[in-house]
């Protein structure tokens, strides 16, 4: 390492003020920070001095995510070697995965990345590690066989229209990751929903094995007829609840595992960079929903109505969202009150659209987004009712 | 009939929003959605008026506008029976609208003088607003009773109203950002609407 100190500490002066490369100092000051120490210090106001800065916050959510990223990428392989029905190694399994899945990060990265700088440099402030959240975010909520061009396509959409028009990390009002992925969704459906998406089968679709049909769990309830329970449906596919909950189920690459986003989601907390208000109310409204769901269905409902409340905590992107989306501390609402009604009603929402939508199988990532222009609404009304409060105190 | 009434309601409010699924009313939404209190405000004044001019459209296109709306005069001529005076649905609606408008102007200026600064060009200008112009010729359109056309105007008028509010708070939220100099107001607030528009999207497609 002492040999790139040395090497950036030859050319530091070249990008300070005044220096020749003084437009390209946000990506020698990005290069700077991600590899060593920062060299600037407050200098002035009653900041807390503490080592947990903007970038090493967003590293936790990294090391948080790998987990589900390292599942995610065996799943990949899994699910091939299943489809086909032949016998493979984990690591057979895990390299296949890492072969479908590198391909995408590195266009998410790169083409985010390139918005990214191309930004800092302009509006000459620094590269912002939120970015290094986002970048792998986004691909962790993709099917493993989207198209690369489209990746490119959304993350610039992300990126662009989701933070940098509003002023870059810390200024959006949704959560770029969700706005890219959501943008896709609409432009794109063909290549993000439906049953022929979720595993990554190639050129080998002859050989697919006559038991495959390659729909997630959630689309799987969904179509249960009325009269018979969705859960006698997805037996028929071979979904348990386990099954769902270690992840072994067709889906976005990062979703699948409830086990591996549960590892992440006690990182976060454990660090208190995720709020566990609320993850723990998204839970609470969602199963509450659930619930309710399966009473108002009645008898001789079918479909979603009769997905029993726990099911539907571990299916679909119910736990990535709550654990990594809905916490996202910029679009999240901003007092702490608020954040229990903020959570509670994303699940509400999520639940509520997965029964009675149609439209779609999913809810949780169009909940998480409606949640986010409410955020700051319902903050401001809490926060005026506290003024309020103390003005008649005084 | 109540469950009826209440998913046109629903429906109304959240899977066909008038502003961010129809983007009607866009102008005042745009110029009025700085501050939480004055959009509250025209929101309110904008439910207000769709809730009594819907109704009240509704009784002018079917009893004289409508073809052989005017049969209940027939017993002067025959000729009544066959007149179509639909051609006259536009003028008359924002007749209706603007003299509405009138009168919730004459309220607020009475009981609450510093909303009625507040929105200063604006309220006026609600008797031009497309959101209710629109919201009537939708009634007209989709055959609505009068119940369904109340219901439909309340509906659509709180839809208009929670936009609205929404937009201010974010844009309340924002108002310090480092926003790229040419985005600066109007611009970045028509993305957001395009953002908030897709959000909305949660809920197209229930059917109710």
């Amino acid at each position: 390492m002492k040999f790139i100190q040395n090497y950036l500490d030859k050319y530091r002066e070249k990008f300070e003020k005044g220096g020749p490369m003084e437009k390209w100092a946000p990506v020698f000051e990005m290069t700077d920070t991600i590899l060593f120490w920062t060299n600037s210090r407050t200098t002035s106001g009653p900041h807390v001095r503490d080592s947990l800065d903007l970038k090493r916050f967003m590293m936790m959510v990294i090391v948080a995510l790998l987990p589900a990223t390292l599942f995610g990428i065996y799943n990949i392989g899994y699910q091939y070697y299943e489809a086909l029905g032949m016998q493979a190694t984990i690591w057979q399994m895990f390299w296949y995965g890492l072969i479908k899945f590198l391909p995408i990060i590195i266009v998410s990265y790169a083409v985010g990345g390139f918005w990214e700088v191309l930004f800092a440099i302009i509006r000459k402030h620094e590269v912002n590690e939120g970015f290094l959240v986002t970048g792998i975010l986004f691909p962790l909520v993709l099917p493993p066989t989207i198209p690369l061009w489209q990746v490119a396509v959304a993350i610039s959409f992300g990126v662009v229209i989701g933070k940098e028009v509003f002023g870059g990390t810390g200024m959006n009002i949704l959560n770029p990751a969700l706005t890219a992925r959501a943008f896709v969704f609409f432009a794109y459906p063909g290549k993000i929903s439906g049953d022929k998406v979720w595993v990554a089968i190639d050129a080998a679709k002859d050989k697919v094995v006559d038991a495959f049909s390659g729909a997630t769990p959630l689309l799987v309830a969904s179509n249960s007829q009325a009269g018979s329970s969705a859960v006698n449906h997805l037996a028929e596919y071979q979904f348990s609840f386990m099954d769902m909950f270690y992840g072994f189920v067709p889906g976005s690459i990062g979703e699948t595992s409830t086990l591996a986003i549960l590892i992440g989601a006690a990182i976060l907390i454990l660090t208190r960079v995720g709020n566990w208000k609320i993850m723990f109310s998204v839970v609470l409204g969602g199963y509450l929903t659930a619930l309710l769901m399966t009473f108002a269905g009645g008898a001789n409902a079918g479909g979603m109505f009769t997905l029993p409340a726990h099911y539907h905590l571990v299916m679909g992107g119910f736990a990535f969202g709550t654990v990594f989306m809905a916490t996202d501390p910029v679009s999240a609402s901003q007092t702490e009150k608020v954040k229990w009604i903020y959570g509670f009603l994303i699940g509400v929402l999520a639940i509520l659209v997965r029964v009675v939508n149609p439209a779609y199988p999913e809810g949780m990532m169009l909940a998480i987004l409606f949640m986010n222009i409410f955020a700051p609404l319902i903050d401001y009304y809490v926060i005026k009712g506290h003024i309020r409060r103390r003005l008649s105190r005084a | 009939m109540l469950e009826h009434y209440l998913s046109l309601f629903v429906k109304a409010v959240f899977v066909e929003n008038i502003l961010l699924a129809f983007f009607l009313g866009m102008c005042s939404f745009l110029a009025v959605s700085k501050k939480v209190e004055t959009a509250v405000g025209l929101g309110t004044a904008v439910t207000f008026v769709l809730v009594i001019t819907a109704p009240m459209n509704w009784l002018i296109h079917e009893y004289i506008l409508k073809e052989g709306a005017l049969s209940w005069l027939s017993f002067i001529s025959e000729d009544f029976e066959k007149l179509d005076l639909s051609f006259l649905n536009f003028i008359t609606f924002i007749a209706t609208i603007a003299a509405m408008v009138q009168l919730v102007e004459m309220v607020i200026d009475k009981f609450s003088p510093r909303l009625y600064a507040a929105l200063g060009i604006f309220l006026p200008l609600i008797a031009v607003n497309c959101a209710i112009l629109g919201a009537c010729l939708f009634m007209v359109e989709r055959e609505y009773t009068l119940g369904e056309a109340t219901v439909f105007g309340a509906g659509a008028g709180l839809g208009w109203f929670l936009a609205i509010v929404a937009m201010a708070s974010i844009r309340m939220k924002i108002r310090y950002s480092n926003v790229p100099s040419g985005l600066k107001g109007l611009g970045l607030t028509m993305l957001i609407t395009g953002l908030m528009s897709m959000a909305f999207m949660l809920f197209s497609g229930i059917q109710l």
